[in-house]
């Protein structure tokens, strides 16, 4: 198993967000959660990627053999797992090439492995660049400052390549797209998909398992999974809409 | 009070020697302002974030004459900052002009440099009567009179007429603190003629570990289409106090761009004071601070706007860290006569640990109607946002800390157009940024 995850519970501001979650990931699967606003997916990556505003209360994340919780958020990036944000951060005057050029180096260093030459990172960067269809011009910038949504979305993909992460988990990547980039990133994040590596697909819409095709689709509602599935829940909640969840939740509660 | 004692007597012996008549006078009132004032105490408002009474507590000895020949020229030239071997270098040791350690590469033609004693009696009477201690009617305070009063192996720079100097000159102050508290009192004049361009840059060592004292003051006059790039990096030890006033006055329409860079040191005091008297003046400052340990930075700028159609702009930058304290007290008068003024003023602060302090104080004192003039102060911590940005994509925490801080500081490092210098500070700032 890459990924387990036991009955977690969290907090944020004393406010109870995951009321018990249970999820388990294998190598090369790809899951998608879904589910309303306010139901809880964010809170699950950033529980998952170290946020630290974020209180764990109960539960346990294994990932890799590895009790995650007890991982330092850098530590849990070089040990493979990837966040790709929802809202990634503009940092004007650090630039993206300088940056992405630690965040490899740092991992290599991690792993015992020494640091690529300027030459070696450069090759690996061309070759990623294509992937994503971004332009090194964009790269020379500040991290994100002034890219445009799409631009934003294909540099979390592009890093995501770059770092080669065991586990990936995109935080409503679609989100702000437009048809055209939506499916530039959903390209990439393809090419990326293979069998030593998941993905988590955290997503409000249904359109983006149109390009990427989930092994399982999860359905979260009030910080709990309350519906699991193949790729075919996708387009059942597509069609019904999350009343339906939410409906059959309310009802086996009152009964 | 024995240092005060020690002063009397060491001006006694001072006006005994054959010093002339122009020096002598200023150096009399000073005294007296001196006698009158004492040092400055926190219940003086300009003073009341920096307490340098305290530091007297100590004794201090000014340098005995011969002492700067204790230093070799091989100790001095390891001090040298790297790269800038295209370079007017001046020593003051101890507070004194040092000919012997000192290299001018520049051409007489190009460059006059002379002692304040000498420059006084020859053809530069007139300016040395005219500028020399103009800064007294700005700064006030003991202090300043203190160094005023002890004139003695200070240097007057003079660049002729359309001389555009492409070697820079850095004024090298070191402070021998090796067997005594060492007060330093440097004193400079530097007069720009018409359509001339120099690049100044002073820096401040102290060696040993007995209390360092350097109490400077630099005068730099601007005449009609001159320009000034002037650099100030401090990088001194934990022993090493500094009260460093500069007076800028600008009496031709001329360009000034400063930059202060402050970086390790103990008690730093900075009067930076510019007076645009001229029509069309313009001037830019800037300052870096990146504070840690116990080290305490303050500066106190004053624009003076005395005539219509002058530009200037202030951008402040500070970084305090441990128990640290920065203070930027910005002082902008425009006077009645100086319609169309743009007077601008910015201080941007970043604190990062809970016992770090940061002081800004803007003071706008406006006597013209027809004016643009504005201030503005942040003072906040690292973007927690993106800390953990970086820190999700596996870079250590110290790692990113320092890719953010750099990023503040780039706009103020990119000010730095002498190549060398920028590359010697970024280094600076890597390690200091690395080593805490």
């Amino acid at each position: 198993m890459m990924l387990s995850i036991k009955n977690i519970h969290a907090n944020i501001d004393g406010k109870e967000i995951l009321r018990g979650i249970n999820l388990d990931i294998k190598a090369g699967e790809v899951h998608a959660i879904m589910g309303p606003n306010g139901s809880g997916k964010s809170t699950l990556a950033s529980v998952l990627a170290g946020r630290e505003e974020y209180e764990v209360t109960e539960g346990t994340v294994t990932f890799l053999n590895k009790n995650l919780l007890d991982l330092s958020i850098e530590d849990r990036a070089r040990e493979g797992l990837f966040l790709a944000f929802q809202y990634p951060v503009e940092i004007p005057g650090v630039s993206t090439t300088n940056f992405i050029k630690a965040a490899v180096n740092e991992k290599r260093k991690y792993h015992g492995q020494e640091p690529l030459d300027a030459l070696a990172f450069l090759k690996i960067m061309k070759e990623k660049m294509a992937l994503v269809e971004i332009d090194q011009a964009l790269l020379s910038r500040s991290i994100n400052e002034g890219f445009s949504g799409g631009e934003k979305k294909r540099n979390e993909i592009f890093q995501m390549a770059m770092l080669e992460p065991k586990l990936a988990i995109l935080d409503e990547t679609d989100s702000g797209l437009d048809i055209d980039a939506l499916r530039i990133v959903a390209n990439g994040i393809n090419k990326l998909r293979n069998e030593n590596r998941a993905i988590l697909l955290i997503t409000h819409y249904q359109r983006l398992l149109d390009y990427i095709q989930p092994d399982y689709v999860h359905v979260l509602y009030n910080g709990r999974i309350v519906k699991s599935g193949s790729k075919d829940l996708a387009l059942e909640l597509e069609e019904k809409g999350y009343d339906f969840i939410t409906d059959e939740t309310e009802m086996t509660k009152s009964s | 009070m024995t240092n005060i004692t020690y002063f009397k007597d060491q001006f006694e012996a001072l006006t005994a020697t054959d010093s002339p008549s122009t020096i002598r006078d200023i150096s009399s009132a000073a005294f007296e302002t001196f006698n009158q004032s004492g040092l400055p105490t926190y219940k003086l408002e300009e003073w009341k974030y920096t307490n340098i009474n305290s530091l007297f507590d100590k004794d201090y000895q000014f340098s005995k004459d011969n002492s700067r020949e204790t230093l070799s020229p091989s100790a001095v030239q390891a001090l040298n900052l790297p790269g800038q071997n295209e370079a007017n270098e001046l020593y003051f040791i101890n507070g004194r002009f040092t000919p012997g350690l000192s290299k001018i590469i520049s051409s007489e033609k190009e460059l006059i440099i002379l002692p304040l004693e000498a420059a006084a009696k020859g053809t530069y009477q007139k300016i040395i009567a005219d500028h020399l201690g103009s800064s007294s009617k700005y700064l006030k305070d003991g202090l300043h009179a203190l160094n005023t009063a002890f004139i003695q192996d200070g240097i007057f720079i003079y660049l002729p007429k359309g001389q555009q100097l492409k070697a820079p000159l850095y004024l090298h102050h070191i402070t021998d603190a090796n067997t005594e508290n060492t007060l330093s009192q440097p004193r400079s004049l530097v007069y720009l003629a018409e359509n001339t361009q120099l690049q100044l840059i002073e820096t401040y060592t102290t060696l040993g570990s007995m209390e360092s004292f350097n109490n400077e003051v630099i005068e730099i006059v601007l005449q009609e289409n001159a320009y000034l790039a002037y650099y100030k990096l401090q990088n001194d030890s934990p022993n090493a106090a500094q009260v460093s006033s500069t007076q800028i006055h600008q009496i031709g329409k001329s360009y000034v761009q400063t930059l202060t860079i402050s970086l390790n040191g103990g008690v730093i005091r900075n009067n930076l004071n510019l007076i645009l008297d001229a029509v069309g003046n313009e001037t830019h400052l800037y300052g870096l601070s990146l504070l840690k340990g116990n080290s305490h930075v303050d500066h106190h700028t004053l624009v003076d706007n005395k005539q219509p159609n002058c530009f200037s702009n202030q951008l402040y930058k500070g970084i305090a860290d441990d128990t640290a304290t920065g203070i930027f007290s910005g002082r902008i008068i425009v006077q009645p006569d100086a319609q169309k003024t743009n007077a601008y003023q910015s201080s941007k602060n970043i604190i990062l640990s809970e016992r770090a302090t940061i002081n800004a104080k803007p003071q706008l004192e406006i006597f013209a109607d027809d004016v643009k003039c504005s201030h503005g102060c942040t003072v906040g911590q690292l973007d927690e946002e993106a800390m953990f940005y970086l820190r999700a994509r596996g870079v250590p925490f110290k790692t990113a800390e320092s890719l953010l801080l750099q990023a503040f500081a780039s706009d103020i490092l990119d000010q730095i157009k002498l190549e060398p210098l920028r590359t010697h500070v970024e280094q600076l700032i890597l390690a200091h940024l690395a080593s805490s």
